[in-house]
């Protein structure tokens, strides 16, 4: 094979990986009459590069537009207190990759050495307690794969559509099987003192972020985490010590954790009043609205990508509900008129990514397709005008759990069709 | 035939009971081990920094006044809030909004949004400066808090804040949130012909 062959050949691979990204190629392309030979791949001709002593390894090159992204929707003027959004559309399985796994902070990204870190437990408890991490480690561990979600996810996007991609609609969302402890063990441990109804998380990052959660939740099942995807948390994901609320909006489950206090009340911080308080009619505001509700989107096709040809695509997505369980995804690819149920792929699992799939004969012409999702507790997602109804969608609105709809057109063009 | 039949029965209603149980039970039972050290509260008072914002308990002693905290903002606060807290390099308006609620821009600064004056006090000692987090003295942050107060028209020129007075300050939101109430919508999971 001389060099020019090798080179047309590399080039065509940068090509096709670019492409990959963003089209997606139709069915009954067998037996066309003028297909070039198949070439030998040069990579089946040489060793390729030597294991290295050491290494953390990484994604392959030609997958280097698999990236988190601020976002470029709402722009904020400095990049401590902001986010950065998952690749959904490349996400094949229900586990986000730990370096794909979206951020929002407050006060950018501490470095805690974890042999200098400790958490407190104090407050209404019979016997204020010190741990060290070492001392965390000690406890026997619990692994638990759950989703994670802003409540800000897909804020951009209720009355017109402001995004191209679903990593800026949906992008605020992650999953991962996360380790740790209960944080009923250790309340157990420093002894509930009469009146304790509500718990304070508070995190050693430079906004010092606090949450009140009420005890029955971190009772019932919140985590102390300080591993994640077989790993110790990344340094955006809390390392040394988060900790991790099941179904509810990412904002409680507090990274860089270094002090639980318990109380009889809530302690109705700025970030439980003036912020992660949803907008309701009448100029009013609903308060500690943790839950995060059912919701789905299609991330395949998505906006912002092109159907190549008519014929088979199969359309996937991720359904999850806060609540419990999902147990039924329907597709619609007319706009919402008829729905169809989509296949759940193993494992379902309480609080969770699920995957949904379904096989679609696209026939060229334009089309709406969008996912509902139903959960364990019957509640069936809404449409953002359901939503409409109840709530002001004004200003800076949270916990959108509407069904999103993408445009189809003739050509192919995937669009955001939320209005 | 009659106890395998039983035996299935007994199965099928475990296996139910489990998938019912609430989540708790699925988390592995509490070893009789503790690795925690006991420590007092006045060895952990550097980091009991909360307040409770509605009563203001946790306050810490000190005071500050309107002028104070005017000085304390051109230092520490101007480059990123700008002038009279209008806006500036890094964030919006702190001031302004009130009765801004029912209109479909509601604007949301200290003076429209806390519900509890404390809220400012606490918020400003853990999180401001955005630069140098919680280096400030009680006195500067009761006096940069009269001040946002003050340039939101909630208390006048002269006044002093401290441990007594701040949460007295009326705020204009205090009652304008309800208890999550959802779900809000009732969906249902039509097949045909929808909408
Ligand atoms: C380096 C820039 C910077 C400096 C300096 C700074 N701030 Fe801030 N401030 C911010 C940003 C950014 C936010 C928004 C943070 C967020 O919402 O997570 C903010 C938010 C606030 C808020 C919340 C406003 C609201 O509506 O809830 C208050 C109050 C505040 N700052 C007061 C102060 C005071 C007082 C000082 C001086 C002592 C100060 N800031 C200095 C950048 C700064």
């Amino acid at each position: 094979m001389g060099n020019d062959t090798k080179h047309s050949r590399r080039s065509f691979l940068g090509k096709s990986a670019v492409i990959a990204g963003t089209a997606l190629a139709g069915a009954g392309v067998g037996g066309r009459a003028g297909a070039e030979p198949l070439p030998i791949p040069p990579t089946a001709q040489q060793p390729g590069r030597p294991i290295p002593a050491t290494a953390y390894g990484t994604p392959s090159k030609f997958e280097s537009h698999v990236v988190r992204r601020r976002t470029d929707v709402f722009v904020n003027r400095q990049n401590w207190s902001d986010w950065s959004m998952t690749p959904l559309q490349h996400q094949h399985g229900i586990v986000t990759p730990t370096g794909l796994i979206f951020e929002r902070h407050h006060a950018g990204i501490p470095d805690i050495d974890p042999a200098m870190h400790k958490l407190v437990i104090h407050g209404l408890v019979k016997q204020p307690l010190v741990f060290s991490m070492s001392d965390l480690m000690r406890y026997p561990s619990v692994s638990k794969f759950h989703f994670l979600e802003c409540s800000g996810n897909t804020l951009a996007d209720w009355t017109k559509a402001a995004s191209t991609t679903v990593q800026q609609t949906h992008g605020l969302l992650s999953c991962a099987q996360w380790t740790g402890l209960p944080v009923s063990w250790l309340l157990d441990e420093a002894g509930l003192g009469p009146g304790a109804t509500w718990v304070l998380f508070e995190g050693a990052d430079g906004s010092n972020h606090t949450r009140s959660i009420p005890l029955d939740k971190v009772m019932d099942d919140a985590l102390l985490v300080y591993a994640q995807n077989g790993e110790m948390l990344r340094p955006e994901q809390g390392y040394p010590l988060r900790v991790f609320i099941p179904g509810w909006e990412g904002n409680v489950s507090v990274k860089w954790l270094r002090r639980i206090k318990v109380g009889d009340q809530p302690w109705h911080f700025r970030s439980e009043t003036a912020r992660y308080t949803d907008p309701m009619p009448d100029g009013k505001w609903r308060q500690f609205s943790f839950l995060m509700e059912c919701k789905s989107v299609i991330t395949r096709p998505s906006g912002g990508m092109k159907l190549e040809r008519p014929g088979l695509h199969e359309i996937q997505g991720f359904a999850w509900s806060g609540r419990g369980r999902i147990t039924a995804v329907d597709v619609s690819v007319d706009g919402g008129k008829n729905w169809q149920p989509a296949t759940l792929e193993e494992p379902v699992i309480d609080k969770c990514l699920t995957r949904f799939r379904h096989r679609w004969s696209w026939d060229g012409r334009p089309a709406v397709i969008q996912s509902r999702a139903v959960d364990s507790t019957g509640y069936v997602q809404p449409t953002v005008p359901d939503i409409m109804k109840a709530r002001a969608i004004a200003g800076f609105v949270q916990h959108h759990n509407g069904i999103f709809p993408w445009s189809v057109s003739a050509s192919g063009e995937v669009r955001n069709a939320i209005a | 035939m009659r106890s395998r039949e039983l035996v299935l029965a007994v199965a099928v209603a475990l296996i139910v009971a489990a998938c019912a149980a609430p989540t708790a039970s699925r988390l592995p039972e509490r070893p009789r081990v503790g690795f925690g050290q006991p420590i007092s509260e006045a060895d952990l008072a550097a980091w009991n920094i909360d307040v409770r914002t509605p009563d203001g308990l946790g306050l810490p002693p000190g005071r500050g006044t309107v002028a104070q905290g005017k000085a304390v903002y051109e230092a520490k606060c101007v480059a990123c809030h700008g002038p009279e807290a209008k806006g500036g390099s890094m964030y919006g308006t702190m001031v302004g909004g009130i009765g801004s609620f029912k209109t479909n821009a509601r604007v949301l600064t200290p003076g429209s949004m806390y519900p509890y004056a404390p809220i400012l006090f606490d918020y400003v000692r853990r999180a401001m400066p955005m630069d140098r987090p919680l280096t400030m003295t009680a006195d500067e942050v009761y006096a940069v808090a009269a001040y946002i107060l003050h340039l939101n028209g909630l208390v006048p020129a002269d006044a002093v804040m401290d441990q007594s007075s701040l949460p007295k300050v009326q705020m204009p939101n205090r009652d304008g949130f309800i208890p999550d109430d959802r779900p809000d919508t009732s969906a249902v999971r039509c097949m045909r012909d929808c909408k």
